[in-house]
């Protein structure tokens, strides 16, 4: 390849994502889809759990904590293929005929997105705990309002986890190409269709893609930047 | 001021049809930990009516004894009873503690004395304020808690334990860190929750103060109870040894 073709597909890749070609669009819409769908299910899952490891004292404590760090580092190509059997023929939901479509993406990402969450919030949790541990039992306040307090409490910090696990879902390839299988509008995402379109040799629609990826990336590291200053600004952190 | 006197009309009718915690007694009280007896066979009577100042040096067991009391830790052996009652969470609720360090909740001003009231069933935007009023932080009122200075931060903590209208309240050192005009705050404010039929028990290291507040005293060394008496005999004439090098300002070990 020469330099010239290099920068060409740079050009085209600024084009496409200027002129907001539909294909792109789709591609990048989907994304959005299905990261975002899988981050609010594990977030209605990881939060409380998380709460819940973290407030609570009851044997085999040490042992969650210790399981949900190492789950946090599930590599994606190994939770598509756990997923995969899951929803293939001969799995025990394999009749519910799930396997390449969006829905088998967003169950593979919330099981990759949900140790996150929860690891990441119950030590969030804990360290609030720590600190609100006595006032509360001097309050008396029930369990289930004190994870509810302690969650509301701790929002500021919650959203930051709530983003690393979007970040994590939105950039990972892995587990949505083995279970969604890369399909032209219907399961392609951008992370999906980078490896294609490069693999393919069509640069410039792989760098408009990584472009826009990137782009996301960065906003959400952003956002966690602008969130903690704002939270410390205020000393809700 | 008349709606005040009515509310506390209707908590002592309240109070009297809810079981009596007095007298509060420790029987044989113990409490280690890490191998130690920090709180050493304590026997300890309260009465209702007073304020009840706990004083003694470092590590005399004062903040513990106030925290088996409240029930915030368990007795290694012995018994915490409230009216020939065990501990229990009813009881608890009847009480309230102020910690040396205020924990400030992560919401605005207004929304810490809510989570109490809430806690109580008892919110209403007009006792909020009434507690507010109290403690001068009106102004304050939607800003973050933790961003308050640390006399508004303890003003407030008191302010939040009274929500619960307690006929308990307990003080752990709550002016240690603080300057003269936010300790005689404070003081006002364990006043009128003492005027409102609060029992008060008041941990502190400063003499002015206990000479201040004192109806009674406790005198706690190395987690003994070593003097009870009231304030004016005690200050004028300690019975112990160590109460008088105590209040000589000698060290005692």
């Amino acid at each position: 390849m020469h330099v010239h073709d290099f920068f060409q597909a740079f050009r085209l890749a600024a084009d496409l994502v200027l002129a907001a070609d539909a294909d792109l669009m789709e591609i990048i819409g989907l994304s959005l889809r299905v990261s975002l769908t899988a981050l609010v299910i594990s977030s209605l899952i990881g939060f409380p759990l998380g709460a819940a490891a973290g407030i609570w004292r009851f044997p085999g404590r040490g042992l969650i904590a210790i399981l949900m760090n190492a789950l946090m580092s599930l590599p994606p190509v190994v939770v598509g293929l756990l997923v995969y059997f899951t929803f293939s023929r001969v799995g025990p939901f394999g009749w519910l005929e799930l396997l390449y479509t969006p829905t088998a993406m967003i169950v593979a990402q919330t099981v990759l997105v949900t140790p996150i969450i929860a690891a990441l919030s119950r030590q969030v949790i804990e360290d609030l705990n720590r600190e609100y541990a006595e006032q509360f039992r001097s309050f008396s306040v029930p369990p289930g309002a004190a994870i509810q307090a302690m969650l509301w409490d701790a929002r500021y910090s919650l959203l930051t986890v709530a983003l690393a696990g979007f970040g994590r879902a939105i950039a990972e390839v892995g587990a949505v190409i083995i279970v969604g299988g890369n399909i032209n509008h219907y399961t392609r995402v951008m992370t999906t269709a980078i490896a294609l379109e490069t693999s393919k040799g069509d640069l410039a629609f792989a760098l408009a893609l990584g472009i826009v990826l990137l782009v996301i990336a960065l906003s959400v590291n952003a956002a966690v930047m602008g969130l903690r200053a704002t939270a410390m600004r205020y000393a809700y952190a | 001021m008349r709606e005040r006197a009515d509310q506390s009309d209707a908590a002592e009718t309240n109070l009297s049809s809810l079981p009596a915690l007095f007298p509060a007694q420790t029987r044989s009280l113990v409490f280690e930990a890490g191998g130690k007896r920090l709180i050493d066979n304590v026997d300890l009577t309260l009465q209702h009516g007073s304020i009840t100042v706990v004083m003694g040096p470092n590590g005399a067991g004062k903040s513990l004894l106030l925290r088996l009391l409240h029930g915030l830790l368990k007795a290694t052996s012995g018994d915490v009873l409230w009216g020939g009652r065990a501990m229990c969470e009813d009881i608890r609720r009847r009480q309230a503690m102020v910690f040396q360090q205020p924990v400030m909740l992560r919401r605005t001003v207004a929304a810490n004395i809510d989570f109490v009231l809430k806690l109580h069933g008892t919110l209403q935007r007009e006792r909020r304020d009434e507690l507010l009023e109290m403690a001068g932080l009106v102004a304050f009122a939607q800003q973050p808690a933790r961003a308050l200075s640390g006399g508004e931060q303890q003003r407030l903590a008191l302010v939040r334990a009274l929500a619960a209208q307690p006929d308990v309240l307990f003080l752990d050192e709550p002016t240690a860190s603080l300057d003269p005009a936010s300790i005689s705050a404070i003081e006002r404010l364990v006043r009128l929750a003492y005027d409102d039929g609060a029992k008060i028990i008041f941990v502190t290291h400063a003499f002015g103060q206990a000479k201040r507040l004192a109806d009674d005293v406790v005198f706690m060394h190395g987690g003994r109870l070593v003097e009870q008496g009231p304030a004016k005999a005690f200050f004028d004439n300690p019975n112990t040894r160590e109460a008088q090098d105590y209040l000589d300002g000698r060290l005692v070990f």
